[in-house]
């Protein structure tokens, strides 16, 4: 199944379709209306056209990223497109994938509204057209088995998920280019031209109906536009005739349905199916309903059939509307207006004619056609001049024909394969066509389109009241033709109510069979340029199982237990809750509690806030170095500012952003850091190298609907290596124009750039520095006083002793909070009534600092046996009498032994005494030499001698 | 050289040339984990003692119940002398399993002082109470068994039986451990999590470990609010603090317990005393026991006895040499002699003392003996220098050629031959093995050193069984 046309291995070609359609002066941008994408060496060819869904080269080959061309513009020599953004279910932070409430399906998308997203693309990142249908929230998914299509149910702003409605997604990218109503598209196969008269358009149009009668599909497309207008004009000047022309015709189209495009409308249509929304939709500004009208009857010429059948529908529709309205055909400025104010009133008329017009010949109806398209035409004109922002969208239709052709011919090969399946089931679908077949069918391309959604309810409305008008709504074969133009047109009109169900059926299976014409002819009677069908859906098959496939399965099949985080079990009972006063100080003194807010830290904090804050604001990128010893409440700071940061952007006052924090100490590897951070953004696991590539990926590419990400790395000295490319590319990121990286690194030493950075590194870190000093005995105090928060345990000249001692020695937050703990600890233990300890006073305080800082080398020495006492002193001995700090094992046991002598001792053994060598060495007070050297091994102190000496004269 | 240590050891039992601290300590930490074994047998041999019993019976009782004592390390009601000790860790402890307050401390203290003692100990009490034996998750971990963070996590995650959460797939990557471990970790919180006791015997060894992760990663857990965890630290090394990189020590929280030898001659009498007591309650035959503790009694009045464990208190404060010692008099215990002697504690005092170097000289040919005595004189002449086998052999020339006495006229090779012997017991030793092994120097001129103090090649000497006279006479001389 060719789900995405990946990148490929060979080289892509970008061009224009045609001329400029306009240019803006002041941003000096050319607009296009179409974009051809081939490949070399091979003569297929994409087209892009405005309001297209695409797939855009993302980080993963797998998920590319969606999006709508909402314009195709070049500047500067770069082609650009404008687009709307989709989000897919993996690019939605797995938190709030929660939101969601349900398990996300598969393809399913998000239309992105999110605030921070850089619409603008290079179209070189562009890799393919893609199916988006849109489906209403209480409708539930499709199957899976067709994967090519993305589903639409939600927005997502980055924060919310929001019911979306059709329109919204039109709106979006409706705006540009489709305001052109050119009359010169309504030519399909003509070279460029000038825009052309009203009666020229018309030309080849009134000859495409007289193909129509014929059996073959090939004129199909060409009937089907005349037909909308036909039908219509038909249906205001006379009453049906021609029941058998009529009749053949279904028959034609009846056979080509299969059984499973009716299957796949029935299961189409149950999703699309949402009334409300689609009440809305007639609200929409009749200037445009029309402009979209028109828009479609040309792209209905043009066969394109990817999405703009639909509009067919709309332009018949409008010109019905036209008809209804008297007089409404000349004065075109009238007609725009009323198509808006357009309501239900004038459309009993209307349907009514239109059935009625499916009875007439199909030589009336094309006569009729041609007529009636000349007045679209010319009314398109007058359209055209009165309106303002109309650019000259003309210019650019013939280009659109081969454009829109190219494209029909890059549609995934399961159009094919319908397309010969159904020819094959023909047979059967004659039955199909008469039995109910209620789910109407979008197909996948349904509600991508506002308009089309628009037409529809439109439609239904109509049909609904047809339903009054007609009591015998059986003669489905009757009024046919006329519907079946409409729905042809209109492909995916059903959004029926399930009160139509009949004719419903029968719409879509016309308008399928329709498609299916367009299908065979394209695969037939393709011109010389197009590869045949075949020939590109064995393209299409080649390429896609090398990926999607393969790699969809993989990932999520093993991750499952891996992911199965692990969790410590729970205990059975709860832990006890501090009781007495010492107790809970001693709960709130634990540095993991955290505080409600950080004292002696707010100029810091205030700095970090107001640097992230603005990157994150203007989504640029940046780096900040924090330095400063440890327990100065680097991390707790940078803790505190992302905590307000979230507030803040869930009050909304700032964009969203991801925070993602790595630490240095807690992966084995440096290159762990790229792996670590992909799980944090995207929740993928990968190699390093890998997660490495898809990072860079990631953070240079023009993401779509990108948030921020704030990027915290603590003890950033433990990323060196040896070509120092993790950090390199840490701090290469938020340079780039896309990253949006907000990159704080958090290390002990404030010269750490320039001593293990090499100057690219260094240089790209840049010089936004900060350094957090020792706390200040006073800002100890503070912080021990706002932990303890008003629980009076402590005396005040025991909390000064503390903070001064600590601030003396290191400054170190943790410490100063360790030993007060102590310090409840052995009050608790010596108070003489355990139910009032009492506070804790300077004793307690001066024990918990001894017990901490007191070096225990002298208790040591005291401790000793007599054997090892006499070898330290012999070491003193043997030191004194060489000069040195240094003596050989063999030396010291002489003087050991001698020493024993004077003592009255038994000399040790040499065994003996080298044991109690090792054992003074592995309490470390000697340092020695390993222990395979015998008595040629060097001994040192590692005590100071006088020391040794206190220690031994004391006792 | 190397590859003949083992030997060394296991045929002399303690040669002179110590094996490294690594190798004790792990020979130690295996002990301790066969020793759990054992005391299941023993257990069930106990039981089947009847009350009048022969006197060979009686003797197999004691040697068992008295082995396991020595042997096991059986857990004391209460360790003496450490009573400060014992409260702070208990209190530590059981802030942890009760309140969920998270904790690291660190028990510093030379070897034998029984800090594993003291923590088992206490947390045999701890367990002993209700609610913390099911609460209370432990890891144990040796630095000499865990001799880098990869094998240390999956120990981890062994012992928190974490792996059967993700099936077997969780001993993956070293990365991937660690991430697991710590997300485990971080998804608990203090009120709800089990508590989890590391306890990291051989403590310092970890601190070089790379880049200190695990002590990092679970000092950091210990300090901030994730699952309750205990850290503690047993270590011999006073100096263990200075090993922590300055981002773990400032996570530590300082608390250290020391646990020092502090106890005086009398007081180890005492324990000599208490660890032969036979208990009269227990024990199956009451008049043996009383015979036994009577007899136990006058020995340790014995001036002899007192003045030999006088001697071994000087040298050490370690209860494993104690144990040793008492171990070796144990063994003399049978029917034939069914009692304790001071002759046997002089014995086994002297064996157990015995310089090894010395032991080694003993089984040398006069060939070698006479190339020591040589090595001793060059020694003297040079000033300690090294010399090589040339110069070694050329002074025993000249002191053939002094007595031109032809009994011991070898030639080179032989020599050679001997002289490499000696290299192999490691009496002498290369300068620099690796250097001339590359400079490919000839053997026999081969710088080396002589691994024995004077007083070590005398002792040998005067020891040696049919010494010949001018061979003693050359080693006594000043000079060659």
């Amino acid at each position: 199944m060719a789900r995405y046309l990946t990148r490929n291995r060979l080289r892509r070609i970008y061009k224009w379709g045609g001329f400029p359609v306009s240019h803006d002066r002041k941003l000096k941008t050319d607009e296009y209306d179409s974009l051809h994408i081939s490949l070399e060496d091979l003569p297929r060819t994409t087209v892009i056209t405005n309001g297209q869904y695409i797939l855009i080269e993302g980080v993963d080959d797998d998920h590319p990223y969606v999006a709508k061309v909402t314009k195709l513009i070049e500047s500067d020599k770069k082609k650009k497109a404008l687009v709307q953004w989709f989000a897919r279910v993996g690019e939605v932070p797995p938190n709030k994938l929660k939101l969601l409430g349900r398990e996300p399906h598969p393809q399913e998308i998000f239309y992105y509204e999110g605030p921070t997203c850089e619409d603008e693309i290079d179209v070189e990142s562009i890799l393919n057209t893609v199916q988006v249908k849109f489906i209403p929230v209480g409708a539930p998914f499709p199957d899976v088995d067709r994967q090519e299509v993305l589903y639409v149910k939600l927005s997502w702003n980055t924060k919310v998920f929001k019911v979306v409605t059709p329109e919204q997604i039109e709106t979006a990218t409706a705006a540009a280019p489709r305001l052109v109503p050119t009359p010169g598209r309504l030519r399909p196969a003509l070279p460029p031209s000038p825009p052309c008269s009203p009666a020229l358009a018309a030309t080849p149009r009134s000859r495409a109906p007289s193909r129509r009668a014929l059996p073959t599909p090939d004129p199909m497309v060409m009937n089907r536009a005349a037909a909308a207008g036909g039908h219509s004009v038909r249906g205001t000047a006379s009453a049906g005739k021609m029941v058998a022309a009529a009749e053949a015709e279904s028959m034609h189209s009846a056979s080509k349905i299969s059984a499973s495009k009716c299957l796949s409308g029935k299961r189409r249509s149950c999703v699309a199916r949402t009334p409300g929304v689609r009440k809305k939709l007639e609200l929409s500004s009749p200037r445009k309903s029309l402009m979209d009208g028109d828009e479609g009857l040309c792209q209905l010429l043009d066969e394109d059939l990817d999405q703009d059948v639909l509009m067919v529908q709309r332009s018949a529709t409008t010109l019905t509307r036209l008809m209804s309205q008297p007089g409404g055909l000349t004065p075109a400025r009238k007609t725009s207006r009323a198509a808006g104010s357009w309501g239900s009133q004038s459309m009993k008329p209307v349907l009514s004619y239109m059935s009625l017009g499916g009875d007439s010949s199909p030589e009336t109806a094309l006569q009729d056609s041609d007529r009636e398209l000349c007045g679209v035409a010319s009314l398109e004109d007058e359209v055209f001049d009165m309106g303002l922002t109309l650019t000259p969208r003309r210019q650019a239709t013939p280009r659109r024909n081969p454009a829109t052709r190219g494209q029909k011919a890059s549609t995934p090969s399961r159009r094919a394969d319908r397309a010969t399946k159904e020819h094959s089931l023909g047979v059967l679908a004659e039955e199909n066509e008469n039995s109910p077949m209620e789910p109407a069918a979008p197909t996948p391309r349904t509600s991508r389109r506002k308009s089309a959604q628009l037409v529809s309810s439109r439609i239904r409305k109509q049909l609904s009241l047809l339903d009054d008008v007609h009591s015998d709504g059986d003669d489905s074969d009757e009024f046919l033709p006329s519907v079946k133009e409409l729905r042809s047109s209109s492909d995916e009109e059903e959004p029926q109510e399930e009160e139509e169900e009949e004719e419903e059926g029968e719409f879509c299976a016309r308008l399928d069979s329709d498609d299916e014409i367009v299908a065979k002819k394209s695969k037939r009677g393709a011109a010389a340029p197009r590869t045949p069908r075949s020939a590109r859906k064995s393209q299409a098959s080649m390429r896609t199982p090398r990926k999607t496939p393969v790699k969809k399965a993989t990932p999520t099949t093993p991750r499952t237990p891996r992911h199965a985080t692990p969790s410590i079990p729970s205990r059975s009972l709860p832990a006890r809750q501090p009781g007495s006063a010492l107790e809970e100080a001693r709960a709130r003194l634990h540095v993991s509690s955290v505080p409600e807010s950080l004292p002696c830290r707010e100029q810091e904090f205030q700095d970090i806030y107001n640097f992230v804050e603005s990157k994150v604001m203007d989504g640029t990128g940046g780096c900040m170095y924090i330095s400063g010893v440890p327990g100065t409440g680097k991390t707790a700071t940078v803790h505190e500012v992302i905590r307000s940061l979230q507030r803040a952007s869930d009050a909304d006052d700032i964009p969203a952003f991801n925070f993602i924090e790595i630490n240095g100490m807690k992966m084995t590897d440096p290159h762990q850091a790229y792996v670590q951070i992909l799980q944090k953004l995207t929740g993928q696991k990968a190699t390093p190298d890998h997660a490495a590539a898809l990072l860079e990926k990631r953070f240079s590419h023009a993401g779509p609907k990108k948030e921020s990400t704030v990027l915290l790395v603590d003890e950033l000295d433990l990323l060196w290596t040896r070509k120092q490319n993790v950090m390199y590319n840490l701090f290469d990121w938020p340079t780039r124009r896309h990253g949006r990286l907000v990159v704080l690194t958090i290390a002990n030493t404030m010269d750490l750039p320039e001593r293990i950075m090499i100057n690219r590194v260094a240089s790209r870190l840049g010089l936004t520095r900060m350094s957090f000093q020792p706390y200040s005995f006073k800002q100890l105090q503070q912080i021990i006083m706002s932990r303890l928060n008003k629980v009076k345990a402590f005396e005040e000249d025991a909390l000064q002793l503390v903070s001064r001692k600590v601030a003396a020695l290191s400054g170190d937050a943790r410490r100063c909070l360790d030993i007060c703990r102590r310090a409840t600890e052995i009050c608790e233990h010596t108070s003489l009534d355990p139910g009032a300890p009492g506070l804790v006073g300077m004793s307690h305080v001066m024990q918990a600092l001894d017990e901490m800082f007191s070096s225990a080398y002298v208790t040591a020495i005291r401790c000793a046996s007599v054997q090892e006492q006499l070898f330290l002193r012999s070491v003193l001995m043997e030191f004194r009498r060489l000069g040195l700090e240094e003596a050989t094992f063999q030396q010291v046991l002489v003087q050991h032994q001698a020493l024993c002598r004077v003592e009255g001792l038994q000399p040790p053994s040499v065994s003996e005494a080298l044991a109690a060598c090792q054992r003074l060495g592995a309490c470390r007070l000697l340092l020695l030499e390993p222990s395979r050297l015998g008595v040629l091994q060097r001994v040192r102190l590692n005590v100071s001698q006088d020391d040794v000496l206190y220690a031994l004269k004391a006792e | 050289m190397e590859g003949g240590r083992p030997l060394l050891l296991s045929c002399s039992g303690d040669a002179d040339s110590l094996p490294t601290r690594e190798e004790l300590g792990r020979l130690r930490a295996l002990v301790k984990v066969y020793s759990v074994v054992q005391v299941t047998v023993n257990m069930s041999k106990r039981k089947l003692k009847d009350s009048p019993m022969p006197i060979g019976e009686c003797i197999s009782q004691v040697q068992t119940l008295l082995r396991e004592r020595l042997c096991h390390q059986q857990l004391p009601q209460r360790p003496e002398g450490v009573d400060s000790q014992h409260k702070h860790l208990m209190e530590l402890l059981k802030r942890t399993a009760v309140h969920g307050e998270s904790n690291s401390v660190l028990i510093i203290g030379p070897r034998g002082t029984g800090k594993t003692q003291l923590l088992r100990c206490v947390l045999a009490e701890l367990l002993a109470e209700e609610d913390v034996d099911k609460t209370l998750l432990q890891v144990h971990l040796n630095g000499l068994l865990q001799t880098d963070d990869r094998i240390a996590l999956k120990e981890i995650t062994r012992q928190l039986s974490l792996e059967n959460v993700v099936g077997d797939q969780v001993f993956g990557s070293f990365a991937e451990n660690l991430a697991f471990l710590l997300e485990a970790l971080k998804k608990g919180d203090r009120s709800s999590s089990r508590p989890v006791l590391f306890i990291l015997d051989e403590f310092d060894l970890f601190a070089h470990h790379k880049n200190q992760t695990l002590l990092y990663n679970l000092l950091d857990v210990s300090q901030s609010a994730q699952t309750p965890v205990a850290v503690v630290g047993l270590t011999c090394r006073l100096d263990v603090l200075e090993l922590l990189e300055k981002r773990v020590k400032s996570r530590f929280s300082h608390r250290q317990i020391h646990l020092l030898p502090s106890l005086s001659f009398s007081q180890y009498l005492q324990a000599v005393q208490a660890q032969l007591h036979l208990p009269d309650t227990t024990f199956p035959d009451t008049t043996f026991c009383y015979d036994w503790n009577a007899s136990l009694k006058a020995l340790c009045e014995d001036k002899s006895v007192e003045a030999v464990l006088l001697r071994h208190f000087n040298s050490t404060k370690d209860f494993r040499s104690l144990h040793r010692l008492l171990m070796a008099i144990l063994c003399r215990v049978s029917v034939n002699n069914p009692t304790i002697k001071p002759a046997d504690l002089l014995d086994a005092s002297r064996l157990l003392s015995a310089d090894a170097m010395t032991n080694v000289l003993h089984g040398l040919s006069i060939l070698e003996l006479c190339l020591v005595i040589a090595m001793k004189h060059l020694n003297d002449i040079y000033d300690g220098e090294p010399f090589n086998l040339q110069m070694v052999y050329n002074e025993f020339k000249r002191f053939l050629q002094r007595k031109s006495n032809s009994l011991y006229n070898f030639e080179l090779p032989v020599v050679m031959k001997a002289f490499e012997h000696l290299q192999q017991l490691e009496v002498v030793r290369p300068v620099d093995a690796a250097a001339a092994v590359a400079a490919r120097a000839q053997r026999e001129y081969q710088l080396v050193r002589l691994m024995l103090d004077h007083s070590q090649i005398m002792e040998a000497l005067q020891k040696y069984p049919q010494c010949p006279t001018d061979v003693k006479q050359w080693a006594a001389s000043a000079f060659g």
